[in-house]
């Protein structure tokens, strides 16, 4: 299993695309915001939260087709599922090294982004912690739909509109920690709610997951 | 490490291509398939390796014991000879690579990422991930496809040296080995018409 979080980790910095592409994606989102909804200041700082976990969920989607599409097509799906490696924890690994080499770069780069988007002071900790604690999800319900579209042409389309429902939970208990931390107000019940989630889908996922791509590989 | 299998009716795409295939696999020994393109060889080294359910019938064999190689390698183009080997030997469990690397004649090749190899090459290092296995019963599938005649003899003494050493192995194969094993020819086990498989309904859903 460490081998094979170690091989994805490499094959994502040698292959370029995997810390890059959705870090510069979501700086991209960020800068956008500001021209389309006007430079005011006040109304950027009321829709940071909302705008940054928008941009980090869109960010994650970018590159889920990766995660099992290229090892179902050079084989490895099929030589891995008769290994002693067990394809849940396989499926679990992949959604590790997809989180850690998207979804943490975005939440170490949270802060920065929060800048542009002219986040009030109190909010940084909160967005990061929302995000740090939200986006494991997103890796492992991408994983999920991810296992669903493996082996279909064209499969990216499909797995984003598979998968875009899905993150409506974490999107607006993400979104709402990081609001009402940048409020000052409560973040008892959204934070708990976002926790609830991520390690609800972190317990039950990977199984359906393997599942589908049992049947996928027939 | 027998490998067993009785009246095994195996489906592609939902329509049973073979039925009743039943044989066995003893230790040390070879068993080749032949038959046309499109009997089903694929599809019963498919079944047999555990990647699809069965119609019907029975696949025995002991646990965790089938090495499956098919037409592609699962090679990393981004990663060289030597971590691709490596990456196979610790999924299995295993850290000496020395023999397959060897038995392949890859030495000189370690270095390479796996994308600049030829495709002979390439087969050759998909085929040294069976050794990196351990495991005892080879399952191949058109294992020669791009080998030249040199490579196809290399090929041919790692397989004698697997039986000899204990393993099985089950081979779709055109080309003559020159291994000593049986043949088994598949075609009298082709399916009569297109009777639906019982889980082909379902399939169209998923």
């Amino acid at each position: 299993m460490i081998a094979l979080l170690t091989r994805d980790l490499k094959l994502a910095i040698r292959a370029g695309g995997g810390f890059g592409l959705g870090l510069a994606f979501f700086l991209i989102v960020v800068i956008l915001v500001p021209f389309s909804v006007g430079p005011e200041s006040g109304l950027l700082s009321d829709i940071a939260p909302g705008v940054l976990w928008l941009g980090a969920l869109l960010a994650c989607l970018l590159s889920l087709d990766r995660i099992l599409a290229l090892d179902w097509e050079d084989g490895t799906l099929d030589l891995m599922a008769t290994s002693p490696l067990p394809l849940e924890g396989v499926v679990t690994i992949k959604a590790l090294a997809h989180w850690l080499t998207t979804g943490l770069p975005l939440v170490i780069a949270a802060p920065l982004f929060g800048l542009l988007l002219n986040l009030p002071q109190a909010g940084y900790p909160w967005l990061v912690l929302s995000l740090a604690i939200g986006t494991p999800a997103l890796s492992v319900v991408g994983t999920f739909g991810a296992a669903l579209t493996v082996g279909l042409k064209r499969g990216g389309l499909l797995l984003s509109l598979l998968v875009l429902p899905l993150y409506v939970p974490t999107l607006i208990f993400g979104a709402e920690l990081a609001r009402r931390g940048a409020d000052g107000q409560a973040t008892t019940t959204p934070m708990l709610m976002l926790a609830g989630i991520t390690f609800g889908v972190i317990a039950l996922l990977p199984f359906a997951s393997a599942l589908v791509l049992r049947v996928n590989l027939r | 490490m027998t490998l067993t299998v009785s009246d095994l009716t195996v489906s592609r795409g939902g329509i049973a291509v073979l039925e009743g295939v039943s044989f066995e696999l003893a230790p040390g020994r070879a068993l080749i398939l032949r038959g046309p393109n499109g009997i089903g060889k694929t599809t019963l080294l498919r079944t047999v390796a555990g990647l699809q359910p069965a119609v019907s019938g029975t696949v025995t064999a002991p646990e965790e014991s089938i090495a499956y190689a098919a037409h592609s390698d699962g090679l990393k183009a981004m990663l060289s000879v030597e971590e691709n080997l490596r990456f196979w030997a610790q999924v299995f469990g295993q850290s000496n690579i020395d023999t397959a690397v060897q038995a392949f004649d890859l030495t000189d090749l370690l270095e390479r990422p796996a994308g600049t190899l030829s495709a002979g090459q390439k087969r050759r290092l998909g085929l040294a991930r069976l050794l990196v296995t351990g495991r005892a019963i080879w399952i191949l599938d058109e294992p020669t496809v791009s080998l030249d005649a040199h490579s196809v003899a290399r090929f041919a003494d790692a397989v004698r040296r697997h039986l000899a050493d204990g393993g099985s192995t089950l081979i779709a194969t055109h080309i003559d080995l020159g291994l000593d094993g049986d043949e088994l020819d598949v075609g009298p086990f082709k399916a009569s018409g297109s009777r639906p498989d019982p889980n082909g309904f379902d399939e169209s859903f998923l």
